[in-house]
């Protein structure tokens, strides 16, 4: 990988560089199934003829911490990850988990019918079920004898 | 406090097709103990295992499967499956008190140092 400082002029990216290298490495040597996931919270998307569910991964956060929304095909997921407090004479040995806001949001190939939507929080994992208005299902048409 | 998971998986064959993760830990200190959270996302509770065995802490836990019936996965950026980290705790701890609780996801286990018994004296006989 090789910058070319002449022609751009401009400072090498490092930290995109590194992201970009990650991703390569984890193309090259993870399983090819999983989409490497770049954003918090990671998702599963489900897709049935009845609608979609979208599964995330959120584990620490209270449920009423977050915030969901859905807009004709679009969803978003808004929340925010406290950090474990160890009070004021405790020491920190290890802190691996993240912390901070985190908003993703997904574009489904439906309409979603937002009065029906659903969603539950299950041991750190947050369940949406996104069901397609029935005017929306795809319909399916006889032909008519001539 | 050590990390051992890299030996701890070495000895250890899973038999299973589920991949293995390992939980993302914070670990903390306060004056009478020693608390650590551990990120277990979608872990069936009944499943949760937490055995101290002299120094070295184990946790294990497995996910069930998410497969709803009618639909089909279009769009994976996470896998259902197992959890394990091995610990080496440096400090004493009493292992009859230990507090384990599983709460959306987190699992938060306090572990009480034991108060060091005091240094004992030894009177040396003169022969």
């Amino acid at each position: 990988m090789l910058t070319d400082f002449a022609l751009g002029g401009r400072w090498p990216d490092l930290a995109r560089d590194m992201r970009r290298l990650q991703d390569e490495m984890n193309r090259a040597f993870g399983g090819f199934r999983l989409a490497v996931p770049a954003e918090y919270p990671p998702v599963n998307v489900w897709v049935g003829a009845d609608g979609a569910i979208i599964t995330a991964e959120i584990p620490g956060v209270a449920p009423d911490q977050i915030d969901i929304t859905v807009h004709q095909d679009t969803m978003t997921l808004r929340g925010k990850r406290e950090p474990a407090a160890p009070g004021k004479d405790g020491t920190v040995h290890r802190e691996e988990r993240a912390t901070g806001s985190f908003a993703r949001t997904l574009v489904l190939p439906f309409r979603v019918d937002s009065e029906k939507a659903s969603a539950r929080f299950e041991r750190g994992v947050l369940i949406l079920e996104l069901p397609r208005p029935p005017a929306d299902k795809p319909r399916q048409i006889k032909i008519n004898p001539a | 406090m050590t990390d051992n998971t890299s030996a701890a998986t070495a000895q250890t064959e899973t038999v299973s097709q589920a991949p293995t993760f390992l939980p993302p830990a914070d670990i903390y200190e306060t004056k009478d103990a020693v608390v650590m959270l551990l990120e277990m996302p979608g872990a069936d509770p009944q499943s949760l295992n937490v055995t101290l065995d002299k120094r070295t802490l184990t946790i294990t836990a497995s996910a069930k499967p998410f497969a709803p019936q009618g639909y089909t996965l279009v769009h994976a950026e996470y896998e259902d499956g197992n959890y394990e980290r091995v610990f080496t705790l440096s400090e004493l701890v009493d292992g009859d008190r230990i507090d384990a609780e599983f709460k959306d996801g987190v699992l938060r286990l306090t572990l009480p140092k034991t108060t060091p018994s005091p240094a004992k004296k030894i009177n040396v006989r003169a022969a």
